[in-house]
């Protein structure tokens, strides 16, 4: 069991507590797993709408006149080409192309929001106060001034139109922002995003008020389907959706080329050097290895750390798995030697010993949006 | 309290005598620490087959649940005689009733003595300790 005295707590954990929620340690925090059966939160977000608690998730902000330029010289994607008022993809990588952490970057007028991993959140602050030295830009770490929360599922915007003002949620376009005066809270970020594959919001406030916007959505949601959703299913959730996860897909070891994140990595020649740039370029014109999607039809869940064979030759080795509820067999995702990606190659996972038969498969497993 | 007809292991296995063979299975805490009281999220369950030798704190086999898998392990040396193969195909058979009906295997013992194992009241205090 974990030492919980040295476990962070978000301004919601007893909230969780008092429904009832199993906690565990989650980067050094402790959160709700689940309130309830995790395949049926799985479910009731696929189906209706669920809230997440993401006060762990840590919250930066550049600002200054050389805030676009300093964020630039350390992410992957193209920050200075982001629309004001969109969000997109991306990384913090090193020297050598691999990441320190995968992350969510808000484009404003001069500033950069950034929602970062709750595992890297010091490092990361760290390493962007670094890199900023030389910039006319500060980092401020906004995480314990401004608390965060999910709302995913068909019938978020109905859920949060309810309860805001000054804002038409339901026009805020896919990663995109704006903002609005939600449960009387002026000026709350609104986030058209989320990690499950799910229309829905992510939503900015004091977290002074944060038990009180938990509860009102829960009350307001209700007859809409909400529930509280742990991080249990929201890592099944965001496994079907094609998301990666930071300490799986992609680490200190895995770069985002070969973990297919391109959509996060720009090229451009205007964006000029960035750290990783070279390395990611090399990678990417001489990759050895592809992340795939995984499917098994027997009883046991694919986990990371599995081997992988094709026949007695060993091709690779999974990194996350599940069952999913959505998809109706066990998943998961895998890195395979080039000439192994193919989908429906059949593949063996060895199970501490005993195979079990496998299949490449597509990638994401479900989209709500492309089906 | 738990039963206190057999003795228990720190890792949530319990072990009964009967005549000079003993019955193992685990525990309702361990039950629901791989599926916090949802039956639904047991997934698998690997036992031996007869005449393996286990050692005392030996894994004999596997338990598989939506979130993790857990080992099984031995809280005594000797023999397999026989499996709950029930289980296998019903695992709800454990979150119904680990103590009776949810035995895994029947093993024949090097020594009928049960030393090192806690009885039930020890298990409880111990199982209480370790959920704070």
């Amino acid at each position: 069991m974990s030492d919980t005295q040295t476990l962070k707590q978000t301004p919601l954990h007893d909230v969780h507590a008092a429904l009832g929620a199993r906690m565990i340690d989650f980067g050094g925090w402790r959160m709700p797993v689940q309130y309830g059966p995790i395949l049926e939160e799985v479910t009731c977000v696929r189906t209706a709408c669920g809230l997440f608690d993401l006060g762990h998730m840590g919250r930066y902000h550049v600002v200054g006149p050389d805030a676009i330029r300093m964020v630039d010289s350390v992410a992957t994607n193209f920050c200075a080409k982001i629309p004001v008022g969109s969000i997109r993809y991306s990384l913090f990588c090193l020297e050598n192309g691999n990441p320190i952490d995968d992350v969510l970057l808000y484009r404003e007028e001069r500033d950069v929001f950034i929602v970062v991993n709750a595992g890297n959140r010091e490092r990361d602050l760290e390493h962007l106060r670094k890199h900023a030295e030389g910039f006319d830009c500060e980092v401020i770490d906004e995480s314990d001034d401004l608390d965060m929360i999910a709302l995913q599922g068909q019938t978020s915007v109905a859920i949060l139109q309810e309860l805001t003002e000054g804002c038409d949620v339901g026009a805020i376009k896919y990663y995109k922002f704006d903002y609005g005066t939600v449960c009387g809270i002026e000026n709350v970020r609104i986030s058209r995003t989320g990690y499950t594959g799910e229309d829905g919001f992510e939503l900015y406030f004091p977290p002074t008020e944060s038990e009180r916007v938990w509860n009102k959505l829960l009350e307001v949601g209700a007859p809409h389907g909400l529930k509280p959703i742990g991080l249990g299913a929201r890592d099944t959730l965001r496994l079907e959706a094609g998301m990666a996860l930071y300490g799986h897909e992609i680490d200190d070891n895995h770069n985002p080329v070969e973990a297919g994140l391109g959509f996060g990595i720009s090229f451009k020649e205007e964006k000029g050097d960035y750290l990783g740039r070279a390395a990611l370029e090399a990678i990417k014109a001489n990759p050895k290895q592809t992340l795939v999607g995984i499917t098994t039809d027997g009883k046991r869940v694919p986990r990371q750390g599995y081997k992988l064979f094709r026949g007695d030759t060993e091709v690779g080795y999974l990194v996350s798995g599940s069952v999913s509820p959505t998809i109706g067999t066990n998943i998961g995702t895998a890195y395979v030697l080039l000439g192994n990606e193919e989908v429906g190659t059949e593949l063996e996972m060895d199970i501490r010993g005993k195979r079990q038969a496998c299949l490449v498969a597509p990638q994401p497993f479900f989209s709500r949006t492309r089906k | 309290m738990r039963p206190t007809d057999r003795k228990y292991t720190k890792s949530h296995e319990w072990i009964m005598m009967d005549g000079d063979t003993a019955v193992i299975g685990i525990t309702d805490f361990a039950v629901n620490e791989l599926c916090n009281g949802n039956e639904g999220d047991l997934v698998y369950c690997d036992l031996p087959e007869a005449d393996r030798l286990v050692e005392a704190g030996e894994t004999f086999g596997e338990i598989e649940s939506v979130k993790a898998v857990a080992d099984l392990s031995s809280p005594v040396a000797g023999t397999v005689l026989e499996n709950n193969a029930a289980i296998e195909d019903h695992l709800e058979i454990l979150s119904e009733d680990p103590w009776k009906k949810g035995w895994m295997i029947r093993i024949k013992p090097t020594s009928t003595k049960l030393d090192g194992l806690m009885d039930a009241a020890a298990y409880d205090d111990f199982v209480a300790a370790s959920a704070e």
